[in-house]
Parts: structure tokens; sequence; C-alpha cells
């Protein structure tokens, strides 16, 4: 156990139950400052439940949740979709934030390196531009902890690298903790410091390059556990997202 | 002093349905924008209950209305944890469950023999002076309220799950958007009718969306469209003789229908 101090927060044999069906089961975890702890898993393995009750919006059923007193909390939900009725500039979306000023507003938008954006319509954001937004709100007022929802959802692997980029910068520069969920081990693997496979248990935990070759995390993800099987897997998804993503990536970096 | 009479019925009209339509636009925004448009109506078509409960009671107290339309409000928030049935369906049943009681009940009180369309689709030209009171009263306390509730209630508009976690007390708001929407509609009943309500707050804020660029500006818009609304409704009905309320709205879907073409022709 690291020291006490630096944790931010801490979950001890957490379980969650809805009537007999078990969604959580003797879930144990800590988050530390300047640390990223990334949870990965299949559809259907109580990841957002896992994050809601880490937010503390959801209660357990059994076990404890400790989150150090008074920190705050920067929380970057999905995909957004902002129905055109209603007339919200990106400035405005972001002061949507209680207790914040336009000033920490823009220092967010310059972090996110989205400042020429601020005056224009939130729907009018690009997907990669729209999830540095959600990221920017998340970040207003310098928060102890990032939780982050799969920030990458739909975006092309530049928009992905530029995002993951950022939350590490972020995580750096202020010592915050982050507590991420993702789909992908392959693209997390570099900016993560501990990786927690859930299937409504936690099947492996450790570093991403110990996670990556547990025989638990292949069975869980349904992915072959020969090496180059592996490769190829990820040689081809790599390569599905390039002929996917080539036209939106090309008229991403028209906006940019 | 026939004249003087005619003045102050006017007079009494424009003042209350102004007021009305103030606070119908800022509360038809959060409609338009939270896609409740139903909802609206759902509440206004309860508000018969209310007519029928006040003439039991002899009584023209509007709390007897707020009352009753709060619960219904309130009913379909107990009723929504029921996942079986979508918001539409449950909406459909309430609206026209609870206009049908109010219809038999008010058909039953043999001694007020009263015009069906009256409480259908309003008489503004009836509005009392006690009316204005009430109405002021009312709308006051309403924009308030929203003036308060302003900030959470846009942000959990825009995404209810982030607001929650950024601290917005997103029953507690939701449930004083639902009491501000059932005021209204218990002060806006002798105005517009239980039919015509949801009419007076989805068309000027859709109107207004045409011309803002921020939520604020909206809200405004919404409510000078409204105004002008009653305004043109109370005039031209006046003027031709047709029904207040209908003129009303039409007023005000011809405000929409201009706001459009003025936008298309800028562009």
């Amino acid at each position: 156990m690291s020291d006490t101090s630096s944790q931010l927060l801490r979950l001890e044999n957490v379980s969650k139950k809805y009537k007999k069906n078990i969604v959580l089961d003797n879930i144990s975890f800590s988050v530390n400052r300047g640390e990223t702890v990334t949870l990965i898993g299949p559809n259907g393995a109580g990841k957002s439940t896992l994050m809601k009750i880490s937010l503390g919006i959801l209660d357990v059923s059994s076990g404890e949740v400790h989150r150090e007193k008074k920190i705050s909390i920067g929380y970057m939900p999905q995909k957004v979709m902002i129905d055109d009725v209603l007339p919200l500039s990106v400035s405005d979306f972001l002061y949507l934030r209680p207790n914040i000023t336009y000033g920490d507003v823009a220092v967010a938008l310059k972090v996110v390196n989205l400042s020429h954006l601020a005056d224009q319509p939130v729907q009018s954001a690009s997907g990669g531009e729209m999830q540095r937004i959600l990221l920017a709100r998340a970040l207003i007022g310098k928060p102890d902890l990032l939780v982050l929802d799969e920030p990458v959802q739909g975006i092309d692997i530049m928009g992905q690298q530029e995002i993951y980029g950022l939350i590490a910068k972020t995580r750096d520069e202020t010592g915050c903790g982050v507590l991420m969920i993702s789909h992908d081990l392959h693209l997390v693997m570099a900016s993560t410091s501990k990786v927690l496979c859930l299937n409504r248990h936690i099947c492996c935990s450790g570093s991403p390059e110990f996670v990556k070759n547990d025989p638990e995390y292949h069975a869980m993800m349904g992915r072959p556990m020969e090496g180059i099987a592996i490769y190829n897997h990820h040689h081809d998804e790599g390569h599905d997202h390039k002929h996917h993503g080539h036209g939106a990536s090309e008229s991403d970096s028209k906006y940019d | 002093m026939i004249v003087n009479m005619i003045d102050t019925f006017i007079i009494n009209a424009l003042i209350g349905g102004a007021l009305v339509a103030a606070i119908a636009g800022p509360l038809g925004c959060f409609m338009v924008w939270r896609k409740m448009a139903y909802f609206g109506d759902t509440v206004a078509h309860s508000a018969l209950m209310g007519v029928a409960l006040g003439i039991a009671f002899d009584s023209e107290n509007p709390i007897i209305m707020i009352a009753t339309c709060s619960s219904v409000a309130l009913i379909l928030l107990f009723l929504q944890r029921d996942k079986r049935f979508s918001s539409d369906t449950l909406l459909g049943i309430l609206a026209h469950s609870s206009l049908s009681i109010g219809m038999i009940f008010i058909s039953m009180m043999d001694h007020f023999r009263t015009d069906m369309m009256y409480y259908l689709v309003g008489d503004i030209l009836a509005v009392s002076t006690t009316d204005i009171y009430t109405i002021t009263l009312v709308v006051l306390l309403s924009a308030i309220s929203l003036f308060f509730i302003w900030r959470p209630l846009l942000s959990l508009t825009v995404h209810e799950g982030l607001a929650q976690i950024e601290g917005v007390k997103v029953n507690l708001i939701k449930i004083v958007y639902m009491l501000l929407i059932a005021s209204l509609v218990a002060v806006a009943l002798k105005v517009i009718g239980v039919l015509l309500i949801t009419a007076l707050m989805i068309i000027p804020a859709a109107a207004a969306r045409t011309v803002s660029n921020t939520p604020l500006q909206m809200i405004i818009f919404s409510s000078i469209c409204g105004i002008l609304s009653v305004v043109g409704g109370i005039f031209s009905s006046s003027q031709w003789d047709v029904p207040t309320g209908p003129a009303i709205v039409l007023s005000a879907t011809v405000l929409f229908l201009c706001g459009r073409f003025l936008l298309r022709a800028k562009a």
C-alpha cells in the first residue's frame, strides 16, 4: 500500500447487486495522485456502475468507498450530443459547470488548444473537438481527480493520441489522479500506470505490460493468446482504423 | 360608460395575457430544449380536473388548480420508474384520463351549466382585476424561481449525468421546473384554455430560436414574441370577432413563420 496522503480514492471489497443480479463482486483498488488507473472490460462488465460508485452518485450494496475529503472531481462523460434547438456557444457550454468564472473557461480552453472555438456554437465542433471540449470542462478548476468515461470513443487515431497526450500532460503538470474507462488496452498502454480488467469481478490487474500477457485478460476479451496472433489482431485493427478514419482525419485537420 | 367597460375588459386582457406570455416563453424554451412538449400538454389537460375540483369546493382559489396540476406532474415522475412503458405512453394515459375525468365531473355539476369551450380555449376577456393580482403574484414568483434555478436547469438540460456529477441537485431542480409549469397552467387557464396553453409556451420559443445565439437571448425573445402574440391575438379578435385564444396562437405562428422567412432571406 502506498502512503495514504497521496491517495485520492480507495474502494474496499465493494459489491453491487440489483435484486439477485450481482453486477460487481468484491472490488478493491485505489487511485493515487499522479497516477492513471484504467478500467478495461467487455460490455456489461460493470465499468459504468463502478465509475458511478467511485464518483459517489451510486450506493454500494456492501464494502466501503473512501474518498479523500474536499477533493474536487472533474468528470468527462461519454459522447455528448447537444441538439441544435439550443443556441449554445462552446464557452457557454463550459460555463455550465457550477461555481466557476469565464476566466476559468478561457484557461481550460487554452489547455486543450481550442481557444479559437470559444464563441462558436458547440454543435459545430467535430467529434475530436467535442471530446477536447468535454475534457476542458472536466479540467476547469484544476481537479484533484479526473474521471473519464471512454474519452476517445468514436475518434480517429490521431485525435485519440492527442486526447491521451493532453490527459497525461495534465496529470504530470497538476499531479492529479486519473480514473479512466477504456475499451482498448493497446491504446492506453503508454499513458496508464495501472490496469484493472473488470468482468463483474477484477480478473487481473497490474501494469499494462503485465496485464497484456495475462491469460485472464485474453480470456475476458475473447482474444487469442498467442503473441503473434495478438500482433495480427492489433495490426488489423490499426489498419482498419486508418482506412476508416481517413476521411475524418482529413476533415479534422481542416479545422485545426 | 359602456366605452369605459370595454376598455377595462381589453386592458385587463392585455395585462393578464402579457404577464402569462412573459413567463410562458422562458418556461417554453426549456420545454423545447428538453423535448417535453407533450409533458406540457398533459399538465394542461389535467387542469380540467382542477376546474372540476374548484367547482366542487365552490372556490376559485388557484391553489386548487396548482395542486392538481402538480400532483399529476409528480405522479408522472413516479410512474416513470416503471421502465416497461415509455414516458410518451405514460403521458398519453395521464393526459387523456385527466382530461376525461375533468370533463365528466364538470358535466355532472347540474347547478353549474357552462360552455366547455371556455375551459378548452379560454376567455381572456373574462379576466378580472382579481385574476390580474393572482397572475402577477404567480408570474413574479415563477420569474424569481427561474432566475435561481436557471444555470442548474440549463446544465441538466444539456447533460443530466454530467450535471449530477458536478453537484447539481437534478431531481430537486426537475421538480421545481414541473411546479413552475403547473403554476403557469393554473393561471393561464382563463387566458388561453387547456388545449392551447402549450402553444403559448412552444411557439414563441421556437420563433425565438431563429434569431437567438445564446440561451438567454432565446428566453428574452420568446417572452417578447409571446407578448406580441397576445397583443396581436386580442387585437384581431376584437377586429374580426374571432375567439381570442386561437387568435393568440395563430399570431404566434405568424411570428414564427416571419422569423423563418427573414432568416432565409438573410442567408
